[in-house]
Formats: structure tokens, sequence, C-alpha cells
């Protein structure tokens, strides 16, 4: 029933960008001030970006061309983990964090509808996830370009892997964050939440390190249907997570204290 | 008084709720007339706040109807209710990392208005924070943050404020400020329903008052009930005790009934003050009686509400 309504709003454009952007602003401003997200934000890509670069550097270039792409293939799948586990966190915590502090009830008496508070929470933790992820494979891509060994940056340099990269950040980051939204309706704890959050996220990261490992061999043509296939996995996840906003529950269920 | 029960902004019609076994209100039915002061009393646990999230579209009812705002009570309704009133929530529950004004912000966005800025201004005047606007929340005392919920609560122009015990925790001077709020809301011809545990407070600011403990047990103005409850009477002391009271009061016009004071002097239960009082104080001059005060018994909603709350505590433990 619920469901088939917030499908509904969103096909009648009843979502209130006013509205969205107003948690967004919200959100960003808050968690600015939160140490915690903010030593989140700047360790995370520090240590998933030292780590691939070492690992490109210190490849041995006298192997044959599968066992470098392979070696190429799993050094960017770290890429991949800080636009997963970071929003996968913000998200898990985002709204049992305000269940615990007592200001989801004042918000839940605007008319503010529940797409529209989830839509702009999921952009919070969206956008600086991917533009974090976008400069770590920028800053990864050019190091490898001007600092790598020739045949190890021609490998890296493909352009199907350059492209699912690019493509797969925002969509598992999507992806991480309805998980971790998901988890965050249904948690009645912030650690617990923060947990299953990660471990939630973590799923289609398998399917990329098929891609990674070659069992797969990346081409342009697997990478945008991948892409495609993760596209309908996050407007799943959607549409599902909406219906799960169950109002009176978040507001009168008892906490584990 | 401006409240004009012709037209009623809340009608409350045999509402229940059930949490599992638990009922937090049952059967309640009643309505609040437009720009009127409606107060909800109730001791801790009897729905108060069960009734004011229902109403507010927070909390499905298990049964029964209502219209707030002239909308029926409906899912489909909740979105255009709660643009026409406000609550202010039990806990104030503010964005800690957040300044006043920035908590502001985001429910001006909520609740998309425009004109923001003008409108915040005015609220936080209306609750004297105006000098406090860039300050952290989390650095406010309890007070002054209840005084930011209710400042975020007048940012919509609601038809209907709902405000759930608005003055707990705060000191004699901001709760004043508070109860000039409402009385200025008043006469703007905005309809406030507010839970309280602060008798007097109610009985000073409200039109009428309902005293609900899970279901409803009194309606009314505070002069009705009293009136319902506790017969008219009159007080008398005297500096040392009558010698003979019984002779002294007994009938005498107007007065029915007579009893010791157990905190000292006489209780009479009269038909009508104004005839029995002059009649009791000849009778006390007659008897040559050390007359200190004959005044008429003043019942405040206190006492009706500690009559009726104490009769269903009796009631339980039988
Ligand atoms: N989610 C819930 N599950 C079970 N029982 C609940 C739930 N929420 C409230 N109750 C019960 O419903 C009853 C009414 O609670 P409510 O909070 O409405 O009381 P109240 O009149 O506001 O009390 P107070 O004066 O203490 O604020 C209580 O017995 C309470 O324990
Ligand atoms: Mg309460």
């Amino acid at each position: 029933m619920s469901a088939i309504r917030a499908i509904q709003a969103v096909r009648s454009g009843r979502i209130d960008s006013t509205r969205v952007r107003a948690v967004v602003r919200k959100e960003v401003t808050d968690y600015r001030r939160n140490r915690f997200v903010l030593g989140t934000m700047t360790v995370l890509p520090i240590l998933f970006l030292a780590n691939p670069i070492i690992n490109i550097f210190t490849a041995p270039t006298n192997v044959s061309h599968t066992a470098l792409d392979a070696r190429v293939g799993s050094t960017m799948l770290f890429l991949l983990l800080v636009p997963v586990i970071l929003p996968a966190t913000i998200a898990a915590t985002s709204i049992v964090n305000e269940r615990e502090q007592g200001t989801l009830e004042p918000v839940l008496t605007t008319p503010v509808r529940s797409e529209e508070l989830l839509i702009g929470k999921a952009l919070a933790a969206l956008i600086p996830a991917v533009t974090i992820a976008y400069t770590m494979l920028g800053i990864f891509l050019l190091m490898v370009k001007l600092f790598a060994h020739q045949q190890v940056a021609d490998v890296t340099l493909e352009g199907p892997r350059i492209l699912a990269q690019v493509l797969f950040i925002p969509l598992l980051a999507g992806w991480a964050i309805w998980a971790g939204l998901a988890v965050s309706v249904r948690a009645n704890d912030v650690r617990v939440a923060q947990q299953l959050g990660t471990l939630a996220s973590l799923p289609p990261l398998a399917i990329t390190a098929l891609m990674a490992f070659n069992v797969i061999t990346p081409s342009f043509r697997v990478a945008v249907l991948f892409a495609v296939g993760l596209l309908l996995l996050d407007v799943l996840a959607y549409r599902l997570i909406a219906p799960m906003f169950d109002r009176e529950r978040l507001i009168t269920a008892r906490r584990a204290k | 008084m401006t409240a004009t029960m012709d037209d009623p902004v809340l009608v409350v019609d045999k509402l229940t709720k059930t949490f599992g076994s638990r009922t937090a209100y049952s059967d309640v039915s009643f309505s609040v007339g437009r720009g009127e002061v409606f107060g909800f009393l109730g001791p801790n646990g009897a729905g108060k706040t069960t009734t004011v999230r229902s109403l507010g579209t927070l909390i499905t009812p298990t049964s029964g109807k209502a219209t707030v705002a002239g909308l029926a009570l409906t899912a489909d309704n909740a979105v255009e209710i709660r643009k026409r009133i406000a609550i202010m929530t039990e806990a104030p529950g503010l964005y800690g990392r957040l300044s006043v004004t920035e908590n502001l912000k985001y429910f001006v966005g909520l609740y998309h208005l425009s004109d923001g800025e003008q409108r915040i201004k005015k609220a936080l005047d209306a609750v004297n924070l105006t000098d406090r606007a860039q300050d952290i929340c989390s650095s406010l005392s309890k007070g002054l943050r209840q005084r930011v919920g209710l400042a975020r609560t007048l940012l919509n122009d609601p038809e209907i404020l709902f405000l759930d015990e608005p003055t707990s925790g705060l000191d004699p001077v901001a709760a004043r400020g508070v109860h000039d709020l409402i009385t200025g809301l008043r006469d703007r011809g905005v309809t406030i329903f507010f839970t309280t545990h602060r008798l007097a407070e109610a009985e000073a600011l409200c039109d009428r008052v309902a005293i609900l403990n899970t279901t409803l047990r009194t309606i009314g103005r505070p002069s009705e009930l009293r009136e319902q409850l506790f017969n008219r009477g009159l007080v008398v002391t005297t500096a040392t005790p009558l010698a003979d009271p019984a002779r002294v009061f007994t009938g005498l016009p107007g007065v029915e009934g007579w009893e010791p004071d157990p905190a000292g002097g006489y209780r009479l239960a009269v038909s009508d003050p104004a005839v029995a009082a002059p009649e009791v104080v000849r009778a006390l001059v007659h008897a040559e009686a050390d007359v200190l005060s004959v005044g008429e018994s003043r019942h405040s909603l206190e006492d009706v509400y500690l009559e009726l709350v104490n009769e269903d505590v009796e009631a339980n433990q039988r």
C-alpha cells in the first residue's frame, strides 16, 4: 500500500525540492562540525589512497600481462572502498542518531514527507562521498600517468577500467547509502547501526571484484552493463526503503539503552 | 473571550490508542473552538502526549475519528494537517551543533516558507531570544532550549498550536513570558491546546480544561468544574473555638450544614453565600464569638484535579 503511494509521490513530482535542499543543507552543516565524521572523511581517503599508490609503484614489471592486469585491478578495487564505507557509515547513523538526540520527532511534525527526508539524507551522504572518491581517483591516475612504469601505466589507464571506476563510484555509493538508511530506519542503537550498515554496503563490491580479478574481462560493454545493473539495484533499494520509514515506530518504539 | 464553539477547529470523537495490551488513552471525545485556549491535564502516563501525537498525525489512533483544522484525521490528509498546525514536543529536540538561527532555518525549509528571515526574527522576538540567535544550541540552558522549541512552532503561523508541557523547567519569569505569549496568540485567533502539570497556570490561562486519566474524566471551564464538584461554602475562623458551634450555625437561613475545619475554624455548606453570610455574621456576633474572618470557601482547579485523580486511584485499589 504505502510502497505504491511512495512510488506515486515520486512519479507525480510531489517531492518538494525546497524541503530536500533544507535537509541536505542541515545535514552538511551538522557533520562539518562533527569531529568523528570529519576525522573519518580525512583519514579514510588518505589510507585508501596511500595503499593503492604504493601497490602500483611496487608492481613488478617483468611479469605476464595477465598478472599485471590482476594486480592493477585489485589495486583499483581499493579506490572503491571509500565511496562505499564512508556514505554507509554516515547513512547508517543518520536516522537512529536523530532518534537518540530527540530531533526526529519535531522534524516529523512538519509537512516533510518521508521520501523527502530520505532523499535529502541520501544526497547529503552521496555528495561528499562522490567528491572525495573522484578526487582520489584523479590523484591516483595522475600519479600513475606521471610517475609509474610505462607498462604499468598502460594497463592502468585502459579506457574500460577508468569508465567502470567513474560509473561505479556513485552507483556503489548509492547502494551503500540505501543499505545504510535501511539499517538506520530499523536499528535501535547507533553503534549496531554503524556495523550493520558497513556490512550491508559491501555485497555489490563483490561483483566488481570479479571484474577486478579478471574473472570477467573488463570491457566497455561489461562496465556499462554492470553500471546499469547497479542503477536498477539502487532504484529498487530506494523503493523498498521509503515504505520502511514507519513514523509511529520511529517515535514511540522503546530504544535499547 | 473570542472562542466560539460554533466553529470548532478540533473535534475528537471516541478516539482510542493502544500499544499492544497497554491502553494509552481510550474513548476520548471533545471539541475545541477556534481561538480557544484549551488545557489538557492529567497525571503522568495519562495519555496526554500520545493524544497530542495522534492529533498531530505522528501516530495512528487505534479507533475513533477526529477533525483537525478542518481536515479529517486520515493518512491522506496528514501532510496538509501538518501544514496547518505546529507541535511543541515534550523535549525540544534541537540540533546541538547548529546555532539557534540555523535550527530555525531548517524548519523554515521543511515548512517551505517564504520570507524565512522575517519569520525567524519575529519568532525569536516573541520568545525573547533575539540576542542568543547566533548561539550554538548545545551551549544553551534547558529553559533557553525550551524557548527555541517554542519559537520553532511559531514559524508557520499555525491555526492550532499544540504545546506539550511548554513551561516545564522554566523559571517563573520565563514561564510568565510563555503565558503572555499564549495570551497574545489567542488574541490573534490561534487555537492553543496545551498540556501542563501546573494547575494554577491552567486555571489562569485556559478557557476550558479537560482532565484525562486514560479516559476523559471531566471537561469544562475551571469555574464550572469547581462548582460541579464542590458545594459552595463559607469558611469561618475565630480566635478561640466556639463554645457551642451547633447552636450558632444550625437552622440559620441558607446554611445547609457545617463541620469543623481540620485547619481551625468551621466550614459551612450554603446554598447562596450572599444570603447566608450576613446571617452567619449576625449569629456569630450574637454568640459573642471572636471572629477573625468569614469568607467564601475557594476550591481551586487543583482541588478538582486531586479529587478526580484520587477517585481513580481508589477505584484501582478496589
Ligand atoms: N510505544 C509505546 N509502547 C507502549 N506503551 C506506550 C508507548 N508510548 C506510550 N505508552 C504508554 O501510554 C501511556 C500514556 O503515555 P503518555 O506519554 O501519553 O503519557 P503523558 O500523559 O504524556 O504522561 P507525562 O505526564 O508523564 O508526560 C503510558 O502508560 C505509556 O507508558
Ligand atoms: Mg507527556
